[in-house]
């Protein structure tokens, strides 16, 4: 083990020979232009010389030039050997000078040849575009330029880091350059040092971190220890632990997260249930159809405007909830209005509708899935270290969702569309010698109901395929949140759903992601038993008969 | 001789079923000397495909008859049976899968295929006894029938009823559905059961198998017929009805309401898994596919077409909704979704008595033109 | 408080008469025995509600409610809606479970521990605000379905009808005045024949305390006095409680009437004594 450490350990040094400090020179940019137009040449040798000189110079365009070569994305016209950057177009490759970026025009693929680039050379580039990054004026870019050195550390990489630890100001990118000169010293033969380095890795997150110091409580084939010194064992063993608990803390903040996100996505396809189901005692099971026909608006919408896909969602939302809601409506029109006070019809009748919508959709879409873009903003994820980091798009969903939830929560409460609601479904005759249209009232409230579908549909878009099936993988799970949180109580299903949420993603670590799904299943029927009414029963008289 | 004088109690006020029976056992005369006797180019010999797609159509029938004593005659509307019908398959299969021994490709005289590809080294204890025909077949009732048990005892005892209990006996065959494709289970996972080669013996691919296994079908669908024929005539029957029509009333005349929901229950899960016991060798796989919502809710609309609260409603409607789906899928299948959900909403609307509803409405009114 | 829960935990009826009557004392010579199940009404009276509390919701349906009735008693309970008359039928019959007090069955029948089937074959039978017959049933066959027997499902499997069984429907169905519509499915009666049926059911079913929910709601005239009439052969043999909106129909047949109001009794007498009550008139017939 110590002998291919030793090893490893020269192969480093003899890497680390390019990467000498090189102070940048005050060049000109002719002088700029002129190396790089020469870059063409044959000889490595030459082409290495021409960089570590270009390196010297301060110019803009310059990590962007050194970036494509090392891509092997730089060319060479052949008929003037001027240095080319190249962009596909149809058949033909539109070229434009790395200098100016000036258009020289379309050219077949015969007409401009490759810088080609060795192993070398490679190694030498990314040396100085890492240099360059680790110098950069922004915080985030030398973070990242750290966190990259980091990832694949080296001897050279961590001669690096220490080098640019003095000047740096940034308390977050000193900690992340420490950690990874601490990577490299703990392999080093000086004691002091390799404590101070274990010290260092404690505080750490890094899976890199991790291993090396699990590297040092390592046993051989014999039982002892690859390490000698007990007390750096004892050292590693504590930082070790320290680790663990961190990374535990936040294992279960990002368990809880995902949990939450869950939760919120059930909330969504369950809520407009609550008001269809819960609210008029009405059983939809088309109701996964209308969150499909909340996705396939989202995907025409897109097909309209795929210039603006950024902004498609704020367009498909509105319009989803008007398309659903009023496929609701005719569903509720020409329907369900008579089969009010029979439920098992009113299932089995909408059932038949959720098979006709979904041939409906096979029909005109076809029956593959169809493709919904995500829109830039929501893509990419929130790093809050190495060990936890939160993707947009569940964020957006949890927001989203509660948003949908107090949208509706509000309506009900607050307007008088609401008041006439809770009247029809608390008695209708009464609410009738009131004056109350009660059929306009139900087929507005379907509609609500429906268009709530619709808009969760829009949500559903961006995390799952859609597709013809995609309102019947959801119907189930919708059921079950709407009846465990309690028929006809709103908070209960925001309850409902989040708890749900959280308990099947804190259960997935240890069974697996299906097992978890049918144990939340099980669980809910035997809750159903114990509890026919869910968590947050309606009580009274009139819900008794 | 007595057989003779209870078929005719059975049937006296059920000219439907007696008309049907009749034609069932014509049926099961007609159609085997059609497949053996005829010569195949005549005109009048029936394929041996076509008389398992008949056998397999009787078996739906004996499960529609099942859901029909639950839904049509006790007002429970269970979403779950195709998971008792699969279980009854399961059963069966393994059966099946026992009786394969060396000649699976792998070659293990113990081993199932599936479980040799998973690297498994020894049955799980769950597979034992499964190689014994009898045992099976205790299982094809047992598993379905306890399973039914342990739901409806929960399930009754707390009162869910109407939507909520449909709703949770579709989460049920949901969460099976889920625990079946696992491969850890040890029932094939995806890919289910398959492969079969004989059952007691006989060459599932042989025309007389077949046959056989057809008869089987149909004498089971008879058997079936007038067992729930007699309880439903029954006092019992006439409990059932009452509860159905009047919970609270037969509760508080005195009776356990649960217990006789309980038992019908059970007893309909386990005519289901005997229906998917004689599915399986005819089609010749089961996978968990079987237990999917929707194969439960389309169950519930072959009994809702035929007409809910009659026994042969119920089995004209399985045979005549699968017929059509046979046919429709062959031909042009774009419609057949179209046709089955139109089918729903068309029956819930219009027919709550289903296709029986319109010959009585129409035999009562020729009847009243004759007086 | 304490001690008033521990003086009335003591006066239990089950327990002090478990103490003092029950005959477990076989030297006390003139104390009887009593066999588990059978009603003991040797001092009377056949149905104690005692302090019974039912809340929905904070709004208290029952509020402390106590009731006595007599064996063999035609009693009429009268209150404004939301009284609690049907709350009070509820937890009599096992439906709602009281959150305080305690219904017995005579002296050692708890009925408060009991679900609806057991109540029913303890000996309480109830008919329905809604008239409540099988209706896919025949008006034999609705009677053959309450009649007192054994009701557990393997038993009612094989089932046959004795010849003392027929002749007893038959009894009913004259009594009831339904002997032409015996083969008729009851959803084809009319409304005062189904409440007629349903009384024959609960007369089959031979309970010792007939709660009765309005009778008379939507019958004519002629139905309401052979309700009547009905109803007044029946006590006697049985302990009748009427609950009734219909003054005159409470008139006619009532020898003691109970006024609920807010869910605790107001005032109990005789018809005209209760009328004469202050505060009856006050809350109820609104003078």
């Amino acid at each position: 083990m110590s002998k291919i450490l030793i090893t490893m350990f020269c192969l480093l040094l003899v890497s680390l020979v390019p990467m000498q400090a090189m102070p940048e020179t005050d060049l000109t940019a002719d002088e700029f232009a002129e190396l790089v137009s020469q870059l063409h040449v044959k000889s490595y040798k030459e082409k290495e010389a021409i960089i570590k000189k270009i390196a010297t110079i301060k110019d803009p365009r310059k990590v962007p030039i050194l970036q494509r070569m090392q891509d092997g994305e730089l060319f060479y016209r052949n008929a003037d050997k001027k240095i080319v950057f190249r962009e596909a177009s149809a058949e033909q490759y539109r070229i434009t000078d790395v200098l100016n970026n000036e258009d020289l025009g379309l050219v077949d693929a015969g007409d401009i040849k490759k810088v080609k680039i060795n192993n070398k050379l490679r190694r030498v580039i990314r040396g100085i575009i890492a240099r360059l990054r680790l110098q950069d004026e922004d915080a985030g870019v030398r973070l990242t330029a750290v966190n990259n050195i980091v990832k694949n550390i080296n001897a050279s990489g961590a001669a690096l880091l220490h080098d640019s630890l003095p000047e740096e100001q940034d308390e977050d990118v000193r900690e992340a350059m420490k950690t990874g000169v601490a990577l490299m010293d703990v392999l080093s033969e000086d004691r002091p040092v390799r404590i101070a380095a274990i010290m260092i890795l404690g505080e750490s997150v890094l899976p890199a971190a991790r291993s090396r110091l699990e590297d040092i409580l390592e046993k051989d084939d014999a039982g002892d220890y690859v390490e000698a010194d007990a007390e750096l064992r004892q050292l590693a063993r504590k930082g070790l632990d320290k680790i663990e608990s961190r990374l535990n803390v936040y294992q279960f903040f990002e368990t809880a997260f995902f949990g939450l996100s869950l939760g919120s996505v059930l909330l969504l396809i369950a809520v407009g249930l609550a008001i269809t189901f819960g609210v008029m005692g009405v059983i939809n099971m088309a109701h996964g159809e209308l969150m499909m026909i909340g996705a396939y608006t989202t995907y025409v919408v897109q097909l309209m405007m795929p210039n603006h896909i950024d902004y498609s969602l704020f367009v498909a939302i509105p319009l989803a909830f008007v398309v659903a809601g009023l496929f609701g409506i005719a569903i509720e029109r020409s329907v369900i209005r008579f089969l009010y006070g029979r439920p098992l019809e009113t299932l089995l009748a909408t059932f038949g509708i959720s098979l006709i919508l979904q041939q409906m959709v096979r029909s005109i879409f076809s029956p593959l899935n169809r493709s919904v873009a995500t829109p830039e903003w929501m893509s990419g994820s929130f790093e809050i270290n190495a060990a936890l980091s939160l993707t947009y798009n569940r964020f957006y969903v949890i927001i989203f969702s509660l948003l949908v939830f107090f949208f509706l929560l509000a309506l009900l409460k607050k307007t008088s569309l609401g008041l006439q609601v809770r009247a029809v479904s608390q008695n209708r005759p009464m609410a009738k010698a009131m004056g109350v249209r009660s059929e306009w009232v139900d087929a507005l409230t379907f509609g609500l109901g429906s268009g709530i579908a619709g808009v969760a549909g829009v949500a559903l878009s961006q995390l799952t395929n859609v597709g013809p099936n995609l309102g019947q993988t959801y119907i189930i799970d919708s059921f079950m949140v709407v009846v465990f949180g309690g028929v006809g109580n709103l908070w209960g299903t925001l309850v409902s759903a989040m708890s749900l949420g959280v308990f099947n993603k804190f259960l997935e670590p240890s069974t697996g992601a299906v097992l978890a799904k049918i144990l939340v299943l099980v669980l809910i029927i035997l809750f159903i038993q114990k509890r026919p009414r869910g968590m947050f029963p309606q009580k009274g008289r009139a819900v008794e008969n | 001789m007595l057989a003779k004088t209870l078929f005719k109690r059975l049937l006296q006020d059920d000219r439907g079923g007696d008309r049907m029976l009749t034609v069932l056992i014509a049926v099961l005369v007609v159609v085997p000397v059609l497949n053996l006797l005829v010569p195949e180019d005549s005109v009048f010999h029936l394929s041996t495909y076509t008389v398992t797609l008949l056998g397999k159509y009787l078996t739906f029938a004996l499960l529609a008859i099942a859901l029909d004593l639950v839904w049509g005659y006790c007002g429970i509307l269970s979403l779950g049976h195709g998971a008792f019908f699969a279980l009854g398959g399961y059963a069966m299969g393994m059966y099946l899968m026992r009786q394969i021994g060396e000649r699976g490709v792998y070659g293990n005289p113990e081993l199932p295929d599936f479980m040799v590809f998973l690297n498994w080294s020894e049955l799980p204890w769950y597979w034992y006894g499964f190689d014994m025909f009898w045992f099976a077949m205790l299982m094809v009732a047992l598993v379905p029938g306890l399973l039914a048990f342990v739901f409806g005892w929960l399930a009754f005892r707390s009162r869910v009823t109407g939507v909520y209990l449909s709703i949770i006996t579709q989460a049920l065959t949901y969460a099976l559905l889920l625990a079946f494709f696992r491969n850890e289970m040890g029932f094939g996972g995806n890919n289910g059961l398959t492969d079969f080669k004989d059952i007691l013996g006989f060459d599932l691919q042989s025309d007389v198998t077949r046959i056989v296994l057809f008869i089987a079908s149909g004498l089971t669908l008879l058997g079936g017929y007038l067992l729930s024929r007699y309880i439903v005539d029954s006092k019992f029957g006439r409990v059932v009805i009452a509860i159905r029509d009047a919970e609270d009333r037969a509760r508080f005349i005195g009776y356990n309401v649960e217990q006789y929901k309980l038992w019908i229950f059970v007893l309909s899960a386990v005519l289901a898994g005997i229906a998917g016991a004689l599915y399986v060798p005819q089609v010749g796989i089961i996978n968990p596919g079987e237990f999917s919502p929707l194969n439960s809710i389309e169950l519930a609309i072959w009994v809702a077409i035929g007409g809910r609260g009659t026994l042969y409603g119920a089995v004209i409607g399985a045979i005549l909704v699968n017929y059509a789906k046979t046919y429709f899928t062959g031909v042009i299948p774009e419609v057949w979704l179209f046709a089955l959900g139109g089918l729903f909403v068309v029956v819930t609307l219009f027919l709550p008595r289903g296709l029986i509803g319109i010959f009585d409405k129409r035999r009562k009114r020729s009847r009243e033109v004759q007086a | 408080m304490k001690t008033l829960d521990h003086v009335r935990e003591t006066m239990r009826r089950d327990q002090v008469f478990d103490f003092v009557a029950e005959g477990r004392y076989p030297l006390s010579g003139f104390r009887h025995t009593v066999t588990p199940g059978e009603i003991d009404v040797s001092h009377g009276t056949i149905l104690y509600v005692e302090n019974v509390t039912v809340s929905f919701d904070g709004f208290k349906a029952l509020n402390d409610l106590s009731l006595y009735i007599q064996d063999g008693e035609l009693r009429c309970i009268i209150g404004p809606n939301g009284a609690g008359k049907t709350t009070m039928m509820d937890v009599i019959t096992g439906k709602t479970r009281p959150d305080t007090g305690r219904v017995y069955l005579g002296q050692t029948i708890d009925l408060t521990r009991m679900n609806e089937t057991e109540v029913a074959e303890a000996g309480v039978g109830r008919k329905f605000q809604k008239p409540t017959v099988f209706p896919e049933h025949t008006v034999f066959q609705n009677l053959e379905l309450a009649m007192k027997t054994d009701k557990g499902a393997w038993t009612s499997l094989l089932a046959h009808l004795s010849a003392e069984q027929l002749d007893r429907i038959d009894e009913v169905m004259q009594l009831i005045g339904l002997t032409e519509q015996r083969g008729m499915q009851a959803k084809l009666l009319s409304h005062g024949q189904k409440q007629w049926l349903e009384i024959g059911m609960l007369l089959m079913h031979d309970p010792r305390v007939l709660l009765v929910d309005e009778p008379v709601a939507g019958m004519t005239h002629q139905e309401m006095d052979r309700t009547a009439e009905l109803l007044t052969q029946l006590a006697g043999k049985h302990s009748v409680v009427v609950v009734e909106h219909d003054m005159d129909f409470v008139r006619s047949i009532a020898r003691t009437v109970t006024v609920l109001h807010e869910g605790s009794v107001l005032a109990e007498g005789s018809m005209d004594d209760v009328q004469q009550d202050e505060r009856v008139r006050e809350v109820y017939l609104g003078s």
